[in-house]
């Protein structure tokens, strides 16, 4: 197998274990669309790193963080219904991306890459952020399992419990920020909610417990990166819409199976 | 604060921006009394709940509460996403402080052993109650609070869960704040009536109806003497804008425990 090829496997499936558990919470807590939010403003982060010069994944995770708080601070003070405020940070960052971008006329950055990814151009550089990175992501996810499970179902019980709610849900922002700043090499900043939601809900049909959930989720996105990658080398297609094609056919298999949920 | 008091209320006072929803309330909590809180809709009933949970800042007055004060909470609702795979046991098991025998204590008292290996999707609006009620009971608490919790049970279930907490009070010793959703039914078993419309209308014990022939016949349920009618006798009334104005026939004799809250 070519080299290039055993990277971009080690890379996907290096992002495909840390979306399925952050995936998890995505879905249960609904923030597919913050989700996306986040993603957009990638772009901005990648000209911005262009523009002072630092490396474009801390880049992008300052700048999905720095909106992540914006996005706090204006949700509570309400001046529009949340779905619509997301709706204008995700698509007014996109665009500010595109419009910084284009004024970087010394440096050529291309578009394609980062909005659909390029899976099959991951150096050993890349692969080093993703494990780190993913290494960091799943060790405070696991700190802070329970916390978040018991922010999930309900805030202000959680908090009469004595859980810092702000704080773990800034963790969760976080490693959001983290996660798609590490996959958005695989599959661009239009796909990376689809590879933290499509596996998690697939995986729903098969867990009775948060945890099976986070793990199938894990191993189903693992599977959809090398089966995307497979298509991919054989059909020439798009390595990173592949993988999430691969995806959607694993969840359309499980949903049209009569599996019984037991939790 | 005498050694009798969990929780002394002066004067409190809370706003959202130019709105004030809770003014001029004064009230105490003792140990082992039951306290019901009704009221009509957008009266602020949750939002003094939440104040006095902690959950939210007073805009003026005092909150006094014993120290290390163990309060148990029940939320009105939960919104768990159909995504999200919890049997009641994990949702149990996401109070972390609690061990197993708290647990299994807890879901004793409330007569819920048999359901925790279901899926809390499954559960009837009674048995989620008492799931929550078994919950707030994990940290044997000194002070319950239950937000509406015979919401969505029907007669003979709030009945039963009347029984429930009366019974809970007695085995912990806790003191119980309740609000209740019924402006004339309240628990017979309650010490202190609050009825509150922003302030604090009028308060007392409930009247001793329940042994009334006509009333055992209209409710016909075994276990209603548990129930009885709160009479109003208040001194104002408010117009469709919500500010207090006299009673029409102001000649009505003056009840000893509507005390009001007149600006």
């Amino acid at each position: 197998m070519a080299e290039f090829l055993i990277l971009a496997l080690l890379g996907g499936i290096g992002v495909a274990l840390v979306a399925g558990p952050l995936g998890s919470f995505v879905v249960w807590r609904r923030m597919a669309y913050f989700g996306d939010t986040l993603a957009h403003s990638a772009l901005l982060g990648i000209a911005l790193g262009v523009l002072f010069d630092i490396n474009f994944n801390l880049a992008v995770i300052s700048c999905c963080v720095i909106l992540a708080l914006i996005l706090v601070s204006l949700q509570r003070q309400r001046l529009v219904a949340t779905d619509t405020l997301l709706g204008i940070m995700a698509h007014s960052s996109l665009s500010l991306g595109l419009v910084a971008v284009s004024l970087l006329d010394d440096v050529r950055v291309d578009l394609l890459e980062y909005l659909f990814g390029d899976l099959l151009a991951i150096t050993p550089n890349d692969l080093i952020w993703i494990y780190v990175g993913g290494a960091v992501v799943l060790l405070l996810l696991w700190r802070l399992w329970n916390p978040l499970l018991a922010i999930t179902i309900n805030e202000e019980l959680a908090q009469v419990e004595g859980v810092n709610v702000t704080q773990v849900r800034l963790a969760l922002m976080l490693l959001i920020g983290v996660v798609i700043a590490i996959a958005m090499k695989v599959v661009g900043i239009l796909l990376i909610t689809s590879l933290l939601i499509i596996p998690a809900a697939a995986a729903r049909k098969l867990a009775s417990t948060p945890e099976q959930m986070a793990v199938f989720a894990s191993l189903l996105g693992m599977i959809a990166v090398a089966m995307g990658l497979y298509a991919s080398w054989h059909f020439d297609t798009p390595a990173g819409p592949s993988v999430v094609v691969a995806a959607l056919a694993e969840f359309l298999l499980l949903y049209s199976l009569p599996i019984r949920r037991t939790a | 604060m005498s050694p009798q008091q969990l929780i002394s209320i002066t004067d409190l006072q809370i706003s959202f921006g130019e709105n004030t929803v809770v003014s001029d309330v004064s009230m105490t909590l003792n140990r082992g009394e039951i306290t019901t809180l009704i009221g009509p809709n957008g009266a602020g009933k949750t939002t003094l709940v939440k104040a006095v949970l902690g959950l939210l800042e007073p805009s003026g007055g005092e909150i006094t509460r014993t120290d290390a004060l163990r309060i148990g909470y029940m939320p009105q609702k939960l919104h768990i996403d159909a995504t999200f795979p919890l049997t009641v046991e994990r949702f149990l098991k996401t109070a972390a402080f609690a061990s197993q025998s708290d647990r299994e204590q807890a879901l004793q008292a409330v007569g819920a052993n048999t359901l925790l290996k279901q899926s809390v999707h499954s559960l009837s609006g009674g048995e989620m109650q008492r799931v929550l009620l078994a919950r707030a009971l994990l940290r044997k608490p000194e002070l319950l609070v239950l937000d509406e919790p015979a919401q969505g049970v029907d007669i003979n279930g709030q009945v039963e869960l009347y029984n429930l907490i009366a019974r809970i009070r007695d085995q912990y010793g806790c003191a119980v704040l309740m609000i209740s959703h019924d402006l004339h039914l309240v628990m017979a078993a309650t010490d202190q009536v609050i009825c509150l419309n922003r302030h604090i209308c009028c308060s007392g014990r409930p009247e001793q109806v329940s042994n009334h022939p006509s009333y055992k016949e209209l409710f016909g349920v075994p276990g209603a003497e548990n129930l009885a009618l709160y009479s109003h006798h208040h001194n104002h009334q408010h117009n469709e804008h919500g500010d207090i104005v006299p009673l029409e026939s102001s000649d009505q004799p003056g009840t000893d425990d509507c005390c009001g809250g007149h600006r």
